[in-house]
């Protein structure tokens, strides 16, 4: 079982990257970026707030104020190199992980939260930030995203999709159909899938015996695999994917080689299925320290710079965790709303009862 | 008014919908060139070009799924599945994404998407051709289900199924497909219309009340008709709508008559007459001369074609369950 699956140190993978774990910048003859200093502090900051997050978020749910938290650690790079690369007419699907991107796309944190507290199903309105909902079912986004890039042609639009899934969702149905659709149809959309080694407890040998950017070849469009802990490559891979797929050159997919350094959810124990070494390569890998000695060792920013950024850290986190106690649970007839978009009688009717069962117990 | 068979009346349904609005889209195996395995969007494609009349892949989940994504940018697909058999592999999306995203968005969300299924049995076919999985959808909370049974209402309820806001299960009675009758295709959808959520007494009677759906609308009429030789006043009431039911129908029929029998081609343990025995069994109880009886399917996968004719209810069975519910 050597097929190029490694998930340590050892046996490199092939991909794009432009700045080491080291922190060394460094060219690739196919993709380069040419960042301000402002713009590499916007990405350090962006990446040290969605951990906080995310470090909030487990804390939270360790306390049991959220039933369940599928955490990012690890994941910061590839979701704000690719976060950052859409443009506001962009539209992108997600998982439930994706709370990176949904940062870059200016959902409110809390409401990310909403979710995972039990108090909605998602909440925040798709197409305020042309973020779509979680969708927890593997792969079923995908579909959706396809979907959605053939609308886009119709408008004849300047925009595309990305669509996010992990290394086991290559394995459903829906994401190869997806696959064929955006590659018969010539869809404008990014397939951007964060290969995170392990499907809660599955490796991923257990889904392929080949690097999953190759699949793309066997649909008809290319594929690329990114460092996923490296934003630069994931900014620059990506930023050129969506161009391409604007311009009307069809979909791409970009396999972002990361690591998750926790659990799948906090439901689960990864010391059972992974051995410890495995993590310890990969924290050298980091993808915020890598930025940060990027930026110490180019004079890009001071101590008091990432001083700075720490406090911001610090209060977002008490800010996101503050809000998140205060989520009042909904009415029970709430239950009721949304189901249908037009009056449907038997929601008219069971509102009314169960509305007259609990007015049963007052007074 | 014209002449038309119920696949035309379909086809001239969604004709309109496509001239009214830019934003309604066909999509499904087979739609284009070919107009359908039915021909049901036959030339379609001819006038409204590729970028309306999509013809996709062949995968019923990524057509649930790519319409759901059309609609999301602002799109109203109507999606063929070819056969009723071949809905399972579209189920996940139907009922994990088309059926709770609405919900999920707490209502920012709309997903006007139709999913238009040929079902039921009685043209001879093969295995998984002839199915009734009507049940699995009208558990599902978040669609509509609907079933038509004639041109007429084929015409407009296809219509409003492609306005109405909601995903919205279409179900088309396959073996009436070349049954024809007068249909008004000059009129536009507008308030003469019978809602899309409203059923229909289809026949006037005393006695007993016959509630039917799609294919079994004909057999239950044919059924009321013999039975005025016997004497008996039959009341034939067309659902028209799965969910929302329209109770109110129901139990007015049911009151007035103080008998009923359900039927549906879809088996009877479980199936939809389940849901009407139980309504009716709360609402009229001490109306009834007789416990609600079903005729239906039997409890077995759906047979070859050529024991079809035992399975499907036919007017003798029909009118056997009307001497049970007399004999009471």
């Amino acid at each position: 079982m050597t097929a190029d699956a490694s998930r340590g140190a050892e046996a490199p993978p092939e991909f794009v990257q432009l700045l080491t774990p080291e922190g060394e910048r460094v060219e690739h003859p196919d993709y380069d970026i040419d960042l301000t200093p402002e713009e590499i502090r916007g990405l350090y900051r962006d990446l040290v707030l969605v951990r906080r997050i995310d470090l909030e978020a487990v804390a939270l749910q360790r306390q049991g104020e959220l039933g369940i938290w599928a955490s990012l650690l690890g994941q910061e790079a590839a979701q704000i190199g690719s976060g950052r690369a859409l443009t506001e007419a962009d539209m992108a699907f997600p998982t439930y992980r994706e709370h990176g991107v949904a940062w870059c796309r200016g959902v409110d944190p809390v409401n990310l939260l909403g979710l995972f507290r039990g108090v909605n199903h998602g909440g925040w309105d798709p197409a305020e930030h042309n973020f779509h909902l979680y969708t927890i079912v593997i792969g079923s986004q995908n579909l959706h995203a396809v979907g959605y890039a053939m609308g886009i042609q119709r408008d004849s639009a300047e925009a595309a999709t990305i669509v996010y899934f992990g290394d086991g969702a290559t394995s459903q149905g829906d994401v190869n159909e997806s696959f064929i659709w955006a590659s018969v149809f010539n869809a404008p959309v990014v397939f951007f899938c964060q290969n995170n080694q392990w499907a809660i407890s599955e490796p991923l040998e257990k889904q392929s015996r080949i690097p999953l950017y190759r699949r793309a070849s066997g649909f008809g469009f290319p594929g690329v695999r990114v460092d996923g802990n490296d934003v630069f490559a994931c900014l620059a891979v990506t930023r050129k994917a969506l161009a391409d797929a604007r311009s009307g050159q069809g979909p791409m997919f970009i396999e972002a080689f990361t690591y998750r350094m926790g659990a799948h959810t906090t439901s689960d124990d990864p010391t059972r299925y992974r051995v410890a070494a495995e993590l310890e390569a990969w924290k050298l890998k980091d993808p915020i320290e890598r930025v940060r000695s990027y930026m110490f060792k180019n004079q890009i920013a001071d101590q008091e710079f990432f001083d700075a950024i720490d406090a911001e850290a610090d209060e977002l986190g008490r800010d996101v965790r503050k809000r998140c106690l205060a989520l009042p649970d909904p009415e029970p007839l709430a239950i009721f709303d949304h189901v249908y978009a037009e009056p449907h009688r038997l929601m008219d009717e069971e509102r009314a009862q169960f509305a007259a069962y609990l007015e049963g117990f007052e007074g | 008014m014209s002449t038309l068979t119920l696949a035309k009346a379909l086809n001239e349904g969604m004709r309109k919908a496509m001239e009214d609005d830019p934003k309604v889209l066909v999509m499904g195996e087979d739609v284009g060139k070919l107009g359908g395995v039915f021909r049901v969007t036959d030339g379609l494609q001819k006038d409204f070009g590729e970028q309306r009349v999509i013809d996709t892949p062949l995968a019923e989940s990524g057509i649930i799924g790519t319409a759901i994504g059309l609609a999301l940018r602002g799109y109203r697909p109507v999606c063929e599945i070819q056969f009723d058999g071949f809905v399972f592999p579209a189920a996940d999306q139907i009922i994990t994404q088309l059926a709770k995203m609405p919900l999920r968005s707490l209502g920012k969300l709309k997903l006007p998407v139709v999913v238009r299924i040929p079902c039921g049995g009685g043209i001879g076919a093969v295995e998984h051709h002839s199915e009734s999985p009507e049940a699995y959808f009208t558990h599902t909370a978040g669609l509509r289900v609907v079933a038509c049974s004639n041109p007429s209402d084929a015409y407009e309820m296809i219509q409003q199924a492609i306005r109405c806001d909601d995903p919205v299960i279409f179900f088309e009675p396959k073996r009436r497909y070349w049954e024809k009758a007068e249909v008004d295709v000059s009129a536009s959808a507008d308030s003469a219309w019978l809602p899309l959520d409203q059923g229909k007494v289809v026949r006037p009677g005393a006695d007993v009340t016959l509630l039917a759906y799609g294919p079994m609308v004909k057999t239950c009429l044919e059924a009321a008709k013999a039975a005025e030789d016997d004497g008996r006043s039959l009341e034939v009431v067309d659902l028209r709508s799965l969910n929302p039911l329209d109770v109110g129908l129901v139990v007015e029929s049911v009151r007035k008559t103080g008998r009923c029998v359900v039927v549906h081609e879809a088996p009877v343990f479980n199936g939809f007459g389940a849901e009407l025995a139980a309504r009716i069994t709360e609402e009229c109880f001490y109306n009834l001369e007789a416990p609600v009886l079903r005729v239906g399917g039997p409890s077995t996968p759906y047979p070859p074609s050529r024991l079809e004719d035992h399975y499907l209810p036919d007017l003798d069975r029909v009118l056997h369950a009307v001497d049970r519910v007399f004999a009471f």
